[in-house]
């Protein structure tokens, strides 16, 4: 029974190993997350998707969130929805992929739609809640 | 740069915005939260560009869009009245859904630049994730559009109650649900359009129902679309900032709304199925002549000058008064004279979370003065004026004391329980939900009929003398 166990944590060993390998020779190439996920593929003997690392990270940051924002003051809640706002346009890494890497036009074309709504939602986000928070002061003594 | 590198950096970002988060537990470390989001966003942009590399072409095109989109936001955020950012706020998150119905139809048109596959075949589970954050942007879209309309007073706040819309509803959801699944099978582009399609019109039949007093929940519900959508697109994607940016803004949004909820006593359920406020109760009246006192500016003046203790409690009247600047210097001068002053915020007051607190940020209130509705309503009693202005449903004693009351089990703030309450009002006429508050016709309550807003003024005047 041992050796067996043994034979198979090495070769996932070696599989691993392999993958490291491969991922560093193809990161110019290999897309963000499947390098990430190929890593995860070889550790785990090619049983785990990289989907199910996704996920967990996933299922992690809404019970950050769900914590963290409890401990939000309800007189921020408002700036809250703002930021929370202004972070959702992290999408703009979609907008700036498809623009700056798409060889099809309508790809750039709703590319290029996207970067400029979620533009407008960075720089507007952030600055009214800033806005916002510049105004609340504590009662001067 | 390498793959792991911007993993690396995606991470980053995404932890920045936690602590952006994190910082609004309290006034004094909000603004530094608010810069780390900021440091975060830069990261993730510089991220993408170096790792993306992309064309001289491009570049000048990701330029003319970060500045155009940039422009016009700084712009807004600069101009936009504090009184208007319930709107402001649904308009910003409809950006969010439709950036990410685009950013899911440039993957379908070019699935190579993002390393799902090629065109005609794309990986399913791509697909999958694509169709759910395309579906929510979508939804998101419409929904917010049609809450900032009705915010924006350009549609009536009045529930739009339409026949069948539960089936009707139903059906559409299951129309994207098998659409999806084709998706998947056909890789059809046709099929996606109509995902979008079916998904923006439920996006209208859902929040068109919701009537103007809900609108809290619907912006926090709206919020909280607007991440599982950016989720979705992460998960396409494989980005790390995404995704956890995405399930932040989705779990923020959802616990925004059950405050909202709970603050109502309604179920997050029977908000979204709509049609409350439409009718305006017929129990209300029962034919017995009841009386009601009316005071002047100057009784006014004169009952909180020689009060101890006064607790303002605004509502969403004072935000369409733009009353906040006047009733600051109305408490000034309270405080002048030794008055001990306390503002009292209801959860739900206004048309969206913390409305109440940021107008009165705006009108210089210290944030200090300002107290939930938990922490302040055992004071009522020892108060010696409450001074109500623009807030009705939520001090309705019969939501304590009638168990027939349409609004029983909501928790109000016991303004009765002060030794005299003013109440600021435009007329008799009862609030959103329609129903009779009982309050105007105690022995210790005093109406001022008039404008929030020149009523607080004429108070100030009146105190001069």
């Amino acid at each position: 029974m041992e050796p067996t166990v043994m034979e198979k944590a090495l070769d996932q060993l070696d599989s691993a190993v392999a993958s490291v390998r491969a991922a560093i020779e193809n990161v110019q190439a290999a897309e963000v997350a499947d390098a990430a996920g190929a890593l995860a593929h070889g550790a785990s003997g090619g049983a785990i998707d990289p989907f199910v690392f996704r996920l967990a990270i996933f299922v992690l940051a809404i019970f950050v969130g769900y914590y963290v924002v409890w401990s939000v003051t309800p007189a921020l809640h408002t700036p809250l929805m703002s930021v929370t706002n202004a972070i959702s346009s992290v999408i703009v890494v979609g907008a700036l992929l498809a623009v700056g890497i798409s060889a099809s036009g309508l790809a750039t074309g709703f590319g290029f739609i996207a970067l400029v709504l979620a533009s407008v939602n960075i720089f507007g986000g952030f600055l009214v809640t800033s806005r916002m928070l510049a105004m609340y002061k504590k009662k001067d003594k | 740069m390498s793959a792991n590198l911007a993993s690396f950096l995606y991470l980053v970002s995404g932890v920045l915005f936690i602590m952006a988060l994190r910082g609004l537990s309290h006034p004094t470390t909000s603004r530094k939260g608010n810069l780390y989001g900021m440091v975060g966003m830069a990261i993730a942009i510089v991220t993408t560009l170096i790792y993306a590399t992309p064309s001289f072409n491009g570049f000048v095109l990701i330029l003319a869009g970060l500045a155009i989109g940039g422009g016009a936001g700084a712009v807004i955020a600069k101009r936009i009245a504090m009184t208007a950012m319930p709107q402001l706020v649904a308009a910003f998150h409809s950006l969010v859904g439709l950036a990410a119905v685009m950013v899911a139809a440039a993957a379908l048109y070019a699935p190579e630049s993002f390393g799902i596959g090629v065109v005609g075949d794309i990986h399913a589970q791509a697909l999958v994730e694509m169709s759910l954050g395309v579906a929510i942007g979508a939804i998101t879209f419409t929904g917010s559009v049609i809450a900032f309309l009705k915010l924006d007073g350009r549609m009536s706040g009045k529930p739009i109650l339409l026949p069948m819309r539960h089936v009707v509803n139903a059906g559409l959801a299951i129309g994207l649900v098998v659409l999806i699944v084709l998706l998947v099978t056909t890789q059809s582009h046709t099929i996606f359009w109509l995902i979008v399609l079916l998904s923006l019109v439920l996006g209208v039949l859902i929040i068109v129902p919701i009537g103007g007093a809900d609108m809290p929940v619907v912006v926090s519900m709206l919020n909280s679309y607007s991440g599982w959508a950016a989720a979705g697109i992460g998960f396409t994607l494989g980005n790390l900032a995404l995704i956890i940016t995405g399930a932040l803004v989705g779990s923020s949004g959802a616990i925004l709304s059950y405050i909202m909820c709970k603050g109502m006593n309604r179920s997050f359920i029977s908000v979204i199925l709509g049609g409350f406020g439409g009718e305006t109760a017929a129990a209300t009246d029962d034919g017995i002549e009841r009386t009601v006192k009316q005071g002047s500016a100057d009784d006014a003046a004169y009952l909180m000058m020689n009060a101890q203790k006064v607790i303002i409690v605004p509502g969403y009247g004072m935000a369409v008064a733009q009353a906040q600047h006047a009733l600051r210097e109305m408490a000034d001068k309270l405080k002048e004279a030794g008055v001990e002053v306390k503002y009292a915020i209801h959860p739900v007051a206004g048309r969206m979370p913390g409305h109440m607190n940021v107008l009165l940020a705006e009108a210089q209130v210290p944030y200090d003065e300002v107290f939930e509705l938990e922490d302040i309503n055992s004071e009522f009693a020892q108060a010696d004026v409450a001074y109500v202005i623009g807030a009705n449903d939520v001090t309705n004693p019969s939501a304590r004391d009638d168990k027939s009351s349409p609004i029983y089990g909501m928790p109000i703030l016991d303004v009765d329980k002060a030794r005299t309450c003013l109440f600021v009002k435009r007329s008799l006429g009862s609030g959103y939900a329609g129903i009779d508050n009982t309050l105007f016709y105690k022995d210790g309550t005093m109406m001022l009929l008039g404008d929030a807003k020149k009523m607080t003024e004429e108070i100030v005047k009146a105190m001069d003398h």
